[in-house]
């Protein structure tokens, strides 16, 4: 093992936890996570997983802080305003651990740039807001072997599941939604507003079934998705398998390379 | 059979606001028909024009996804719960 004195302290209560132990907080010092979006989602998620001591957190956003994004991103402060999302997030993301690495990527994520921006990790967390980004992480998840940590919120309901298409008994997106929405149906951001401290719980879901992932304990949400409301309080977790007709990972696959769906949500900056 | 429809937020302005439905029906095809003589429109929401339900709305009978059933056709018993869980997004 190779932890410093600070280290071995700073992570103390997980060393102690027979789960993770030394040889535990090592695999989560080696290991790479991708975050898609340093905005609701991926911040709660990602300030875990600096704390926690995850080696290496790429993260890719293309925005720049806004008044209304501090209502729940929590990455980001007042003075931040105004600033690259990725700035910001490296820099509280360091204040809280400097002894991890952080890779920033201010692009759009596109079929064209996807491959090569996620192909050095273990895996990705999908925080973005809109559907053509969400097929286009699973579809490029399951092309690179690579599971993903998929959270959405809307009002008040978030959803979280992990999917590895990959694995010959797991299913993807694709396999619990198989197409996304027609724009028309999909309700602007702005229309639908967010309770802010949603993000949080969906997020840090997200971050839990990360940090088991990495640590190899306990059951993830593979084939089963987690819905939560949070007005009711009620968490409700249902069954879905992989879909031998999916058109992505069945045994049939019609889509064999990175497709981009136009963008339904137009307010992407809120 | 005597069920419970599950209704998600999105859907809730087509049950003034309810979120949970009491419908009557021997399958899922069945209950969406009930549902709509009741709350007009919810159908269009969830079957597209074939009657086939739409690939961006789930619905899940106890915590079984009926496509993994037998889709519309699928079986209802008095006190399931069927639940409807739409696609979702945000992230942001």
């Amino acid at each position: 093992m190779s932890f410093t004195e600070e280290e071995i302290e700073r992570y103390s209560r997980h060393i102690i936890l027979k789960e993770v132990g030394g040889a535990g907080q090592q695999k989560l010092k080696d290991a790479k996570v991708f975050m898609v979006g340093a905005g609701g989602l991926g911040s709660p998620a990602a300030l875990y997983l600096a704390a926690a001591g995850v080696g290496t957190l790429g993260i890719v956003d293309l925005d720049v802080v806004d008044l209304s994004n501090l209502q729940r991103q929590i990455l980001h402060t007042t003075p931040d305003v105004g600033r690259p999302k990725v700035v910001s997030a490296r820099e509280t993301l360091h204040a809280v651990n400097p002894n991890i690495t952080i890779n920033t990527v201010e692009e759009r994520i596109t079929s064209a740039n996807v491959l090569d921006i996620i192909k050095d990790y273990d895996i990705v967390m999908d925080g973005s807001d809109n559907f053509p980004t969400r097929f286009l992480m699973n579809d490029a998840c399951f092309m690179l072997k690579k599971p993903l940590v998929s959270g959405s919120m809307f009002r008040f309901d978030g959803q979280v599941t992990v999917l590895r298409g990959h694995l010959p008994t797991d299913p993807c997106y694709r396999c619990l939604y198989p197409e996304p929405p027609p724009a028309d149906l999909v309700p602007s951001c702005q229309e639908a507003g967010i309770l802010g401290v949603l993000a949080g719980t969906v997020g840090i879901l997200q971050a839990t079934e990360t940090i088991k992932l990495i640590l190899g304990q306990g059951d993830v949400l593979a084939g089963k998705l987690l819905v939560y409301n949070a007005l009711e309080m009620e968490f409700m977790k249902v069954k879905y398998k992989k879909n031998p007709h999916c058109l992505l990972c069945g045994p049939n696959p019609q889509i064999t390379k990175l497709l981009d769906y136009e963008i339904s949500c137009t307010l992407q900056r809120h | 059979m005597a069920v419970t429809v599950r209704i998600p937020a999105p859907l809730r302005k087509l049950t003034g606001g309810s979120s949970d439905v009491p419908a009557q029906g021997a399958t899922i095809a069945a209950i969406i028909d009930n549902i709509e003589a009741s709350h007009p429109g919810l159908k269009a929401r969830l079957c597209d024009e074939t009657g086939g339900i739409r690939p961006f709305v789930n619905i899940y009978l106890n915590d079984e996804d009926i496509r993994f059933l037998d889709g519309p056709d699928t079986r209802l018993a008095d006190g399931d719960l069927v639940s409807i869980v739409p696609a979702i997004a945000g992230g942001a």
